[in-house]
Formats: structure tokens, C-alpha cells, sequence
């Protein structure tokens, strides 16, 4: 019995540390500034916490069956515990874990706690059962007024997110269901959700920021490759939660210059 | 106050008195007992339909019919909902703590036995009226079982938010009502009722488990029932705590101001002790179970104590991280984030202490030694994704997804469903006179510890590469699709191991009345619960008063007479 739970903890130990280790699945290919540092501090906690899963599973089997009762074992050696080590182990954790946790903050800090570069590209982000809509502030560079009593979901575009006819600053915004982002340039971002919460994630962006009905929740990323991104919802949002699904397109600084101009055009 | 002994001098007589409206705390664990074990195939089979639909969407079930993408959020809902409530909450404390904590301190029955029998009565209502929800017009909430308004607030957002969702709201403010009863009632009877020399130092870790859940119990279902209460009064009475001038489908509601993160706040308040009131009452039996037999005293008892005592304590100030990407000041993460690193140091601490328990002793491979081992192997693994989670610029990437869901299924779903299996195999022959089959017992462990890893270990995969969770169909993300075949697996892996469930069923039922009589004292375990007849008498103790001379776990004395000394046994001079 004893045996038979060693090679059962060992190989369930063994197989998972594989799939991890090959990276058979993992992050998907970052495409924003701050990806380099996430995901070197994803494999940091890896790499640690993994040696910890190796050392207390394998340790659990072999002390399983080390110890096993049979007739020849020894006396169990009668101890209540051991006051040096429970300080020492509990100081190295403490340690490991509130230093693992404090090397991530800068990041966390840097795209939250301070303001958009001069010269990011402003787009708002609006949320709704159950697609996403983008809006430009255009030439101005002032987002027209929306009002919810002007909110038409089934007309989408410009009429789904509400906007104002009448605001002057209104005429020149573009409103497309697809985002369009020139790449090395900072995002200045707005999140709006007009009915219940959404969740705006783009992975490859290492993006991810909840929509909540009454708040404009404003954050900033820089995506760095040009390509194709997929946007999922995740904030259960309700029966088609699922296919709430969007696409970013990182695309160089004319192409996006180009595109803009394009959407304006159209308006007109 | 009249003490539990003089009301319980003669037991009562008449089936309804003596198994229906029982005041005797045993009667009512196996009720609590009877009502998770029904919980728990109710919300195995929801989890099931779940997993087949995620895979044949098209598929249609017999009884069932077809599942629809609403379909699906409804059994999410409801998988969640009746797992954490009327299984996880239930069965540990409910169960096992109503039966064993009087026995273990050598009372003869709970400090309050009418209130005792109000809070299984009204447990079981709540039961009632959540699935309930099921069968009325719209069918069952699909709002998750964290239940974020406004969807949950707003009829309107789903099918399921009509009537369903107020039953699920009043089936939860029932059960907090329930639970706060019950942990009135542990928490007096604790420190109230123990036998002579049971000083709180002399408490076995189940005891302290039971009393520590209760405080949490006690501090965290009145935020809950209060939050509930509020809900209730957006949905029916037009307030506005929660919900902001919102337009569904381009209707605008007629709330204003509330806000969306404060029901976020109040349920995290609940939900985070939450995950401890589930999971420390298996911490206490994996520790009972292994010091029993590895025949060793647990390793650093008091070190168990404070573990337990502050995941208690720090438990109250973590909820937050589970709100990092909801829009909360990104300030507060900081604090949430340290603080929840905090709270994996006394976890670390049980796990050094469990495997410091197990070296150098004498390892006996009953079924209930499995499953602690089991407990432990899986505590480990779950508890080792937690410091991902608790980084917040980790959780940009990792928070809804599949990665989530593999972390709190292992720990606070499987870890403790372990304990519960290591409970019910440990205690069986004390509750039932009978002991249970240990082959099938060794075949049941080895099929479930082997499967619960092939489900939930592929989620952590799923997670990383950006599987979002609460969806119906992996079909309209290209990047999910990719993932299908991970899935597929894991559905087979479920498949498998609910069928082995069945195996812990029938052995369970077959052993009540077939199986071999058990003797008093079958696994030579030293606490009060084994110095008393099989099944114990209705006071518990025969007439007799224990009187403690001894710690709860003195195994392997050295030159005691037998390998371990009862709590019971007259003193030694060098007692613990």
C-alpha cells in the first residue's frame, strides 16, 4: 500500500510538472511593454513555487512509504515538534512570499497609480450584452457627450454607445466595433460598461480590466507588435458571455493615421 | 440554564421525536450528514451536465433534454451555489462538528440542543427553496454564484433573473440565518461544556477546527444575510445599493447612484472566510487522522493552533484580492496582495507540520490514512497556485480564467470534499456500530485521488493560456478553441470519477447494515469520542463524566504499557 501511494503522488507529481516544464500550454505570446516584465515574474514564481510542489510531493511519498508499519519497524520516535524549525520554516516562507509579492508592484504601480504618456492615443471602451464598441475622440481630441436615453443597442455603432448628435464635439468621433491601435505608441484608455459588468481582456496584450456600469475606469498599455489580437469577456455577463468576443489590430502608426482618416471620412 | 444533561437525562422516545426533530446533537450530524451527501450528487450531476455540454453541445440527455448557453450558466450557478453552501459549509461543521465536538470535549450534547435542531430545520428549508429554483417560470439564476449585480439585480439581464434569482437569494439569507445559529451554539458549547481537565490546550484540532470555523461563521454570514437582504430589495423594492443608472437591451432601469463594487465588497467579506470555514474543519481531521496512524503525536500542536488561529485572523483581511481587476483603487491591492502572501504562511506551516507528523512514525494504511494523505497531497498542489493569484500583476492574466477555477476547486472544493471522505471513513464505525468495506474503500481513494488531479490540473494549463471560465462554448474565440481537445480529457476524467463516487455510496449504505460490528476503540485512537459504547449512548457517555488527564494526541509514549495513552486514562506525572 505504501508503495502503491508513492508511485501513484510521484507520477501525478511527475506528469504535471511535465506539461508545465515543456510549456505544452502556457501565456500566449506577449505583444505589450509590459509582457517582459509579467511573464519573467510569472516564470519567477514558477520556478519557485514548483521547486516547493517537487520537494513536498515527492517528500510526501517517499515519508509514506519510508515509514510504512510492518514488523520490522522501529519505535516511533515520540516527539511534540521542534520550536527552532517551525520558526525557521515559517520565517523562510514569509520571506519567500512577501518578497515574491513586493518585486511585482512597480509594474502594477506604473500602469495604475500615474497618468498616460503625453501623446497616447485616446480610446474608450464601451461594454454591453454582448459586444464591445471603440470610440476616437477624432481631431479635437474630446470625447462628445452620450447620454443613456439616447442608447440604442440594435442600431449599434454610434447609436449603441449613445452619442449626442447635438454636442460640437461629438461630430468628429468615430465609433467602430473593432479596435484599431498603432503599435509603440501608449493607450490611454476609458472603460464603460452600459448594463452589467464586462471584464476587457486581451491576453496577448497581458490585458485585463473589469467595465462596471457608473465608473470610467481609466488605464494605459503600450502594445508592441504589430498583429491581430483577440478580445474575450471575462466578467460573466450573461447568456452570450461566451461569444462576447472582439479583435484588436496592433497596426504601424500611417496604417493607423490611414484607417482614422478613412472612419472620419465616412462620417462625413 | 438548564445543562444539556438534566433535559437529556432520558432520551426520547417516538420516531418523530427521536429521528425527525431530534434535539440530540448526533441525530442531527447525521441529518446535516444525510442532507450534504444528497447536496452533493445534486450538484456532481449539475457539474457533470456542465462538462458533457461543453463538449457535445448538441448533445440531448435523456430527462434533461438539450442544454442551452443559458442552461449552462444556470447549472454553474447552481453547481456553485449548493456545493459551497449545502455541502462544503455543511457536511464538516454541520455534520461531523455537530456529532464529534460535544463527544471530543466530553459534554453530553450541544450548549443549545432546540437551537441545535432549528438550524438543521432551517438548513434544510434553504435546501428546499434553492432548488426551488429550478422548477419556476424562467428557471434558475445564471448569475454565477458570486451573484455581481446588476446582473443578479435587474430581471431583465438573463433568463433565470426572474423569480429563480430571488429564490437564490432567499435560499442563501436562510442559510446564513441557519449558520449563525450553529455557530452561536458551537462557540458556547466549546468553551462552556468541556469535561474536567479539558483545557483548551487539551482540545483535539478537530475541536479547535469546529470552534475557529464557527467564529468565522459568526463574523462572516451576518455580512452576507445583510448584503442578501439588500439585493432582495433592489431586485423587488426599487432601491438602488447596487445598481447605477444602467440600459439593458436599450431600456433604461429606473435605478440610480448604487454601486456595482460595494456587493463585491460585502460578498468577498463572506466569501473569502468562506474558503476557511470550508476548508479548516478537514485541516483538523487530516491532522486527527495522521497523528492516529502514523502513531506519533501531531507535530507541534501549538503551532497548529496559531496556524489555525491566524488564517482565521488574516482570513478577514484578504477579500480584495479577489476584486484586482474590478475597478477598486489599485492603492488597496497592495494591501490585499501582502496580506494574502501573509496568510500562505500558517498554511505552509500545517503542510511542514503534517509531513513532520508522518516522519518516523509508523504508517498504518486504513482508508481514513488515505484519504488524509490525499487531504494533504491536494492541499499542497491547490495552495502552491495561491501566490500566483495573490500577485496582482499576475492576476491581470490569470484572474476569470480556467487557472482560478483549478486553484479553488483543488483547495477548498477537493481538499475539503478529502476531509469529509476522511471524516465519514474515520468515524463511520462510532456513528453507524458497523465498519466500512476498506477494500472498496482503497479503490475508491486510489480512482478519485488519480481523477480529481486529470480534472482540475489541466485547468491551471487552460488558465495560462487565457481559457476564460463561465463559458458555454469554446466555438467564437479562436485562440479557446485551440484548447478543445484539454477539455475533451478532462470531461472524460470527470465522467470516470463521478462513476467511482458510487463505489463511496454503496459501501457506505451497504456497510450501515452489513457491515463487520465495529468495537469501541477499532483505529486505538486516543480521544473522548472512542472511550464511549458504538454507537454512544444518548448522553453520550453513559451517565459518566470523563474527566481529561491527557493531550489529544500521545501516541507512542515511551514506556507506556500500549502505544498510546487515552485522554481518559489516570495521569502519569509527565501529562501533556
Amino acid at each position: 500500500m505504501g508503495l502503491a501511494l508513492l508511485l501513484l503522488i510521484w507520477i501525478i507529481t511527475l506528469v504535471s510538472t511535465y506539461f508545465f516544464v515543456a510549456k505544452t500550454w502556457w501565456l500566449p505570446v506577449g505583444a505589450a511593454a509590459s509582457a517582459e516584465f509579467i511573464d519573467r515574474q510569472f516564470a519567477l514564481t514558477f520556478i519557485i513555487m514548483g521547486v516547493v510542489f517537487l520537494a513536498a510531493q515527492l517528500g510526501l511519498g517517499y515519508i509514506v512509504w519510508r515509514y510504512r508499519e510492518n514488523s520490522s519497524s522501529p519505535p516511533v520516535s515520540y516527539s511534540h515538534g521542534n520550536t527552532t524549525l517551525e520558526l525557521v520554516w515559517t520565517g523562510l516562507t514569509a520571506v519567500l512570499f512577501i518578497g515574491l509579492n513586493l518585486m511585482g508592484s512597480s509594474v502594477w504601480a506604473s500602469q495604475r497609480f500615474d497618468a498616460a504618456e503625453a501623446g497616447a492615443v485616446q480610446v474608450e471602451v464601451t461594454g454591453m450584452q454582448f459586444a464591445w464598441y471603440f470610440r476616437y475622440p477624432g481631431p479635437d481630441g474630446t470625447y462628445g457627450k452620450t447620454s443613456v436615453k439616447l442608447m440604442d443597442p440594435s442600431a449599434g455603432g454610434e447609436a449603441a454607445v449613445g452619442l449626442s448628435t447635438s454636442d460640437p464635439a461629438a461630430k468628429d468621433d468615430v465609433v467602430t466595433g473593432t479596435m484599431y491601435l498603432p503599435v509603440n505608441r501608449e493607450v490611454d484608455l476609458s472603460l464603460r460598461a452600459v448594463d452589467v459588468i464586462h471584464s476587457f481582456f486581451v491576453p496577448n496584450l497581458r490585458f485585463k480590466q473589469d467595465a462596471v456600469p457608473g465608473l470610467n475606469i481609466h488605464m494605459h498599455f503600450k502594445p508592441t507588435a504589430i498583429g491581430e489580437y483577440e478580445i474575450a469577456c471575462a466578467e460573466l455577463c450573461g447568456l452570450g458571455h461566451y461569444k462576447m468576443h472582439g479583435m484588436v489590430h496592433v497596426v504601424s502608426q500611417d496604417d493607423f493615421d490611414k484607417w482614422l482618416a478613412a472612419r472620419e471620412a465616412e462620417k462625413q | 440554564m438548564a445543562t444539556p444533561a438534566t433535559v437529556h437525562a432520558h432520551a426520547p422516545q417516538g420516531f418523530i421525536r427521536k429521528y425527525i426533530f431530534s434535539l440530540d446533537h448526533k441525530v442531527i450530524g447525521i441529518q446535516y450528514f444525510f442532507l450534504a451527501l444528497t447536496a452533493v450528487f445534486v450538484g456532481m450531476f449539475l457539474s457533470l451536465l456542465m462538462r458533457i455540454h461543453m463538449i457535445w453541445p448538441a448533445a440531448v440527455l435523456p430527462l434533461v433534454g438539450e442544454i442551452k448557453p443559458e442552461t449552462y450558466l444556470s447549472l454553474l450557478t447552481m453547481h456553485g451555489t449548493i456545493m459551497v453552501f449545502f455541502v462544503l459549509t455543511t457536511a464538516p461543521q454541520g455534520g461531523f462538528g455537530n456529532y464529534f465536538l460535544p463527544i471530543q470535549i466530553g459534554a453530553p450534547d450541544m450548549a443549545f440542543p432546540v437551537l441545535n435542531m432549528l438550524s438543521f430545520w432551517t438548513t434544510f428549508v434553504g435546501f428546499i427553496v434553492i432548488l426551488a429554483a429550478f422548477f419556476v417560470t424562467g428557471g434558475a439564476p445564471l448569475h454565477g454564484w458570486t451573484g455581481y449585480p446588476p446582473l443578479s439585480a435587474l430581471s431583465s439581464a438573463g433568463p433565470g433573473e426572474q423569480l429563480g434569482a430571488d429564490l437564490w437569494i432567499t435560499s442563501i439569507a436562510i442559510f446564513c440565518v441557519a449558520s449563525l445559529m450553529g455557530a452561536l451554539n458551537f462557540i458556547t458549547t466549546t468553551l462552556d461544556l468541556r469535561a474536567k481537565g479539558m483545557t483548551m490546550m487539551r482540545m483535539p484540532l478537530t475541536v479547535w477546527s469546529w470552534f475557529i470555523t464557527a467564529i468565522l461563521g459568526l463574523l462572516a454570514f451576518g455580512v452576507l444575510l445583510s448584503a442578501g437582504i439588500l439585493l432582495l430589495m433592489d431586485r423587488n423594492l426599487g432601491t438602488s445599493f447596487y445598481v447605477p443608472l444602467v440600459v439593458v437591451n436599450g431600456v433604461v432601469m429606473g435605478h440610480k447612484g448604487g454601486s456595482p463594487l460595494l456587493w463585491q465588497h460585502l460578498f468577498w467579506f463572506f466569501g473569502h472566510p468562506e474558503v476557511y470555514i470550508a476548508i479548516l474543519p478537514g485541516m483538523g481531521v487530516a491532522s486527527q487522522i495522521l497523528s492516529t496512524f502514523s502513531r506519533k503525536p501531531i507535530f507541534g500542536y501549538r503551532a497548529m493552533v496559531y496556524a489555525m488561529l491566524s488564517i482565521g485572523f488574516f482570513g478577514f483581511m484578504v477579500w480584495g484580492h479577489h476584486m484586482f481587476m474590478s475597478g477598486m483603487s489599485p492603492y488597496s491591492a497592495f494591501a490585499f496582495s501582502l496580506l494574502t502572501m501573509c496568510i500562505g504562511v500558517p498554511s505552509a506551516i500545517k503542510t511542514f507540520n503534517w509531513l513532520g507528523t508522518m516522519y518516523k512514525g509508523r504508517l498504518r494504511f486504513h482508508t481514513p490514512m488515505l484519504y488524509a494523505i490525499g487531504f494533504v497531497s491536494l492541499f499542497v498542489s491547490g495552495g502552491l497556485s495561491g501566490p500566483f493569484l495573490a500577485q496582482p500583476i499576475l492576476d491581470i492574466q490569470l484572474h476569470d480564467t480556467y487557472f482560478v477555477v483549478g486553484h479553488f476547486h483543488l483547495i477548498m472544493g477537493v481538499a475539503a470534499i478529502f476531509g469529509i471522505f476522511a471524516a465519514t471513513y474515520f468515524w463511520f464505525p462510532k456513528m453507524f456500530g458497523r465498519m466500512m468495506n476498506e477494500t472498496w474503500g482503497r479503490v475508491h481513494f486510489f480512482i478519485t485521488l488519480a481523477g480529481t488531479y486529470a480534472i482540475f490540473m489541466p485547468m491551471h494549463y487552460l488558465g495560462m493560456a487565457g481559457q476564460t471560465r463561465r463559458y458555454s462554448q469554446f466555438t467564437e474565440v479562436a485562440y479557446q478553441q485551440k484548447l478543445l481537445p484539454l477539455q475533451t480529457f478532462m470531461t472524460y476524467a470527470a465522467i470516470i470519477t463521478i462513476a467511482a463516487q458510487f463505489i463511496f455510496v454503496i459501501n457506505l449504505f451497504w456497510s450501515m447494515f452489513k457491515g463487520p460490528k465495529a468495537s469501541d476503540n477499532p483505529w486505538e485512537c486516543t480521544t473522548l469520542e472512542w472511550t464511549t459504547a458504538t454507537p454512544p449512548p444518548h448522553d453520550n457517555f453513559g451517565g459518566v463524566t470523563p474527566v481529561v488527564n491527557h493531550g489529544p494526541y500521545e501516541y507512542g509514549v515511551p514506556g507506556a504499557a500500549k502505544d498510546y495513552v487515552m485522554q481518559t486514562d489516570p495521569p502519569t506525572g509527565s501529562a501533556h
